[in-house]
């Protein structure tokens, strides 16, 4: 970093940085550390001794057949919203892009779902899935379909990836619509004077200088399906049926709230830190790099 | 550009269109939702208009009550959700732009320390520690109260981040010329710093008002009692009763009320939400 | 190989602004025709309208017979080099210039000869893999060009092409183009602000101000005989002294009726004391500055009457009302406040109409 340090104030600096770091450090780095302790623990049933037991709990979560299939569960999940928020965001984006009437109304309301709470998106789209009463389950109904999210794994899987994707379509679009305005308008018009027709121009010219934008919102969806949609499965399916939309971090959630296993949990805790210091890193080190040029 | 296009300019029309209907209709269904009783909606009649219960039943939700759901009336939970909300936005920009001023133009210990510190907590987010900072929140009698529901949610990386970034497009020549003019750092922060931040400062409050109001998971663990309830976990205990007994009036009224600060603050400042946006990611 | 005639061509935008006010000319077939004016008068739309990268709202653009109003910018046969170069920044040098030749479906190796074949001529072999990114102002400036000669289109459109070089390879550039074009004889149309490039590289140079032609011509004819106080003062550096016989020490000895302004090149004064040629125009200045670069003196000097014809020529840069300036050869120059008397002969005046829209004599 750049060293433009123009006070010198011993005193005053650290009572600016104070706050900040009091509060990292009891709710940041504390909890953190106990989490990575407790993960080597083992507790008696009554909560009476406590063993260390090195990577016993980690061992032990990797045996449980539960565990891979939540890894499952997040994989579909995360796959299914990363990619149709991502290519639904794009579009939009590209067609608000284009030089047409009315583009600020179109991103008014197109920019709505990113101020609706994970939880409350949720409720929405019960409200219109709720097999007997809601507007679009009686149309599956109607049209032959044995709709009913409460009984079947799949319906409940496609309801939450439904919510989460529509919940994040905002900021996909902001971002493309940043990172195509940003496309030098030259560079687009060379393309057409050199005979390529707005379809290929697209994909030889435009998607690749939007390849930073879509590799950050990439790894940024991932972090959204991960943790920030946790709202949403509590509130539409609580992880059922039969674990069916159960993700990494609603496990962490439910076993944690069960209170059963803290060592189990700790290392749970611990496993999903380490992904997003993974994604973080990689996103650090890549709008650093910036591709390309 | 001379162009000839197949469909001019109706496809994107067309496209965003879909788009906005896609994004829009659930909110209108909730909307409409909130305007008819229960038992038309439970039958599954609910026409595509508005009906005439809006006014009963947001005052249902609002004020009184309904006894069956709601153990409380949505009102003290937007009192609630408002100040989780404003603590945390104003939170937030306060220890970060103070932290980054200090980072930035200061030499002191620990400079370098400080800041990895800070830059590390955006690896840590709430989902991956919440047992832990439950029970040190527990500990530090937190539970129920307003600092338990801010306090560990302001220390955030990224807002330093910006204020770091965008103090480094400052030139040094503006510090020394102010120096110069006998100004000491508060002074500097006072009548520089802080003016030439407002915009930014603005655009941040807008995502963290958003951030705040929208919080899930830590309002729901930290708060017990039904009069310290968010908004936003409130709604899920409406909907928990399950098929035909959940109030869906209400609910849907109270999602209404849950979405109606947020989704106004992104719409009338949207120029600074955008901006707010896009540089507290990059 | 083609001509480019505009015939009353005119753009008009939606909000009203008429940018193009009717513009008519010709470039002949081979020719280097070069459009200047101060930023703002319509030259660059002017441009961007040949190419095709905007419609134009009336009269027409020919290229080589062919009415091209509406045919979109891949299909006119032409190359555009822009003011930023526009290369594709996620291409190899190579796949730069090949790209218009593989839209365009030409087989794999004729694209690789036409390649080799321009990179030899403009000295880019060594840097074919390389990205735009890793180059220098001056070779993304070739790589552009690269890229507009491979297609070997009918005409080539420049767009101010070295605004973004320093001084000194911009004289290099500039002369590597007009050798470039003089060896492929291309049409030409080279968009600039800059007089001096402008006089350099035209065959025909075209004037533009405030979305019309204010002059077409050969660079000489526009420098020696500006049909405007405009073209007057944008043409030759530093500009034209322009003085209103409305003044009381501006005498023409012979003048037509009609006559409003005279106009001097600084390069046309020199001082004397001696008696007036015939025909002639003398002024007389107190010093207020001097400044020499060498080679020559420039000497500011304030007439008694300061009124002047400077507001109609309203262009910034402008000297204020009453100052002449006077370039003189050598170093030797009088004294600051020192009273002088500048002289230009008679057939060094230009005389025009009062609103400077008009050449009157010579």
């Amino acid at each position: 970093m750049e060293n433009r340090a123009i006070f010198s104030g011993r005193l005053l600096a650290p009572l600016l940085v104070l706050p900040q770091l009091a509060v990292s450090l009891i709710f940041f780095y504390w909890p953190a550390a106990q989490a990575l302790w407790q993960s080597f623990l083992v507790q008696d049933a009554f909560g009476l001794s406590t063993e260390f037991v090195w990577l016993e709990n980690y061992v032990a979560l990797l045996k449980t057949p539960e565990y891979y299939h939540s890894i499952g569960v997040t994989f579909v999940f995360s796959t299914l919203v990363v990619a149709f928020s991502l290519a639904i965001g794009l579009l939009l984006a590209v067609m608000a892009n284009r030089n047409i009437k009315g583009v600020q109304i179109y991103r008014t309301f197109l920019i709505i779902p990113y101020a609706v709470a994970p939880a409350v998106a949720s409720v929405l789209f019960i409200f219109m899935f709720q097999p007997g009463l809601g507007m679009i389950a009686r149309a599956l109904q109607r049209a032959g379909i044995d709709w009913n999210p409460v009984l079947n794994g799949n319906h409940a899987m496609i309801l939450v990836v439904i919510a989460a994707v529509w919940n994040q379509i905002s900021y996909n679009f902001l971002f493309f619509l940043a990172g195509l305005q940003a496309i030098p308008k030259s560079v687009i018009e060379a393309a057409a004077i050199d005979g390529a027709r707005p379809w290929r121009r697209f994909w030889t010219i435009v998607f690749p200088l939007l390849s930073p934008t879509t590799f950050f919102l990439i790894v940024v969806n991932i972090t959204y399906a991960f943790f920030n949609t946790l709202g949403i499965i509590d509130t539409a399916t609580e992880g059922g049926p039969n674990a069916a939309t159960q993700t990494l971090v609603y496990k962490v959630f439910q076993d944690g709230k069960a209170g059963a296993d803290l060592g189990s949990s700790a290392a749970q805790s611990v496993i999903l830190m380490i992904i997003v210091i993974v994604l973080t890193a990689v996103q650090f080190r890549y709008v650093e790099k910036k591709v390309h040029y | 550009m001379v162009e000839h296009r197949r469909f001019g300019n109706l496809l994107p029309h067309i496209v965003l269109l879909i788009g906005v209907a896609i994004v829009a209709f659930p909110v209108y269904l909730a909307v409409i939702g909130s305007t008819h009783n229960d038992v038309v909606i439970s039958n599954g009649q609910m026409p595509l208009y508005p009906g005439s219960h809006g006014i009963e039943t947001y005052w249902k939700t609002i004020v009184s009550g309904t006894g069956k759901t709601t153990r409380e009336p949505v009102g003290s939970m937007l009192i609630s959700s408002l100040i989780m909300a404003v603590g945390i936005a104003v939170g937030k920009i306060a220890i970060s732009i103070i932290s980054a001023y200090a980072v930035v133009f200061f030499s002191f210990p620990f400079r370098m320390t400080t800041f990895w510190i800070i830059f590390v907590t955006l690896m840590l987010p709430v989902e991956v520690r919440i047992f832990p900072t439950y029970k040190i929140a527990s500990d530090l009698h937190l539970l129920d109260s307003y600092s338990g529901l801010i306090l560990p949610l302001i220390a955030s990386a990224t807002a330093t981040l910006l204020f770091r970034q965008f103090f480094m497009t400052i030139p040094k020549e503006l510090v020394e010329a102010s120096k110069m003019d006998g100004a000491g750092p508060i002074r500097f922060f006072f009548d520089t710093l802080l003016p030439l931040s407002m915009t930014n400062i603005a655009a941040l409050f807008v995502i963290l008002f958003i951030y705040g109001w929208n919080q899930y998971l830590w309002p729901l663990l930290i708060t017990t009692r039904d009069d310290m309830q968010t908004i936003v976990i409130g709604i899920k205990k409406i909907i928990d009763v399950k098929d035909a007994l959940t109030e869906w009036s209400v609910a849907m009224a109270t999602a209404v009320l849950a979405m109606l600060p947020p989704v106004a603050v992104v719409v009338l400042m949207q120029r600074l939400f955008v901006k707010g946006l896009i540089e507290t990611e990059k | 190989m083609a001509n480019v005639a505009l015939r009353n061509v005119r753009k008009a935008y939606p909000n009203g602004f008429e940018a193009i006010k009717g513009v008519e000319f010709e470039v002949e077939d081979g020719q280097f025709c070069v459009l200047v004016g101060p930023s703002g008068c319509g030259k660059s739309t002017l441009l961007r309208m040949v190419a095709g990268l905007e419609t134009i709202t009336g009269g027409d653009i020919d290229i080589g017979g062919r009415i091209v109003n509406q045919v979109e910018p891949a299909d006119r046969d032409i190359a555009m080099v822009f003011q930023n170069y526009a290369l594709y920044p996620h291409m190899s040098v190579y796949n730069n210039m090949a790209y218009g030749l593989r839209n365009r479906g030409m087989a794999k190796d004729a694209i690789e000869t036409r390649v080799q074949e321009a990179a030899r001529i403009l000295e880019l072999n060594a840097l074919l893999d390389r990205k735009p990114g890793q180059l220098s102002g001056g070779q993304r400036q070739r790589v552009a060009m690269g890229r507009a000669i491979v297609r070997q289109p009918k005409v080539f459109l420049f767009d101010e092409p070295l605004s973004n070089l320093d001084a000194k390879l911009r004289i290099a550039m500039r002369v590597e183009i007009r050798k470039l074009q003089r060896r492929l004889n291309t049409t030409s149309i080279y968009v600039t602000h800059d007089q001096l490039e402008a006089m350099t590289l035209a065959d025909v140079l075209v004037v533009m101000n405030g979305g019309r032609v204010e002059q077409i011509g050969n660079p000489l004819e526009l420098y020696e005989k500006p049909a405007t106080t405009f073209v007057a003062t944008f043409i030759g550096a530093p500009p034209m002294n322009l003085m209103s016989l409305t003044d009381s020490d501006i005498r023409l000895p012979s003048g037509a009726a009609d006559a409003g302004i005279v106009g001097v090149r600084p390069e046309d004064f020199h001082l004397s004391n001696g008696s007036l040629p015939e025909g002639g125009l003398a002024v007389e200045l107190t010093v207020e500055a001097i400044e020499r670069v060498g080679a020559e003196t420039y000497i500011y000097g304030m007439r008694a009457q300061k009124t002047g014809a400077t507001a109609i020529s309203a262009k910034p840069g402008e000297l204020p009302p009453g100052e002449v300036l006077v370039r003189i050869p050598g170093q030797s120059a009088p004294a600051i406040g020192a009273r002088i008397r500048a002289v230009a002969a008679r057939d060094k005046l230009h005389v025009f109409s009062a609103d400077g829209r008009q050449r009157i004599a010579p």
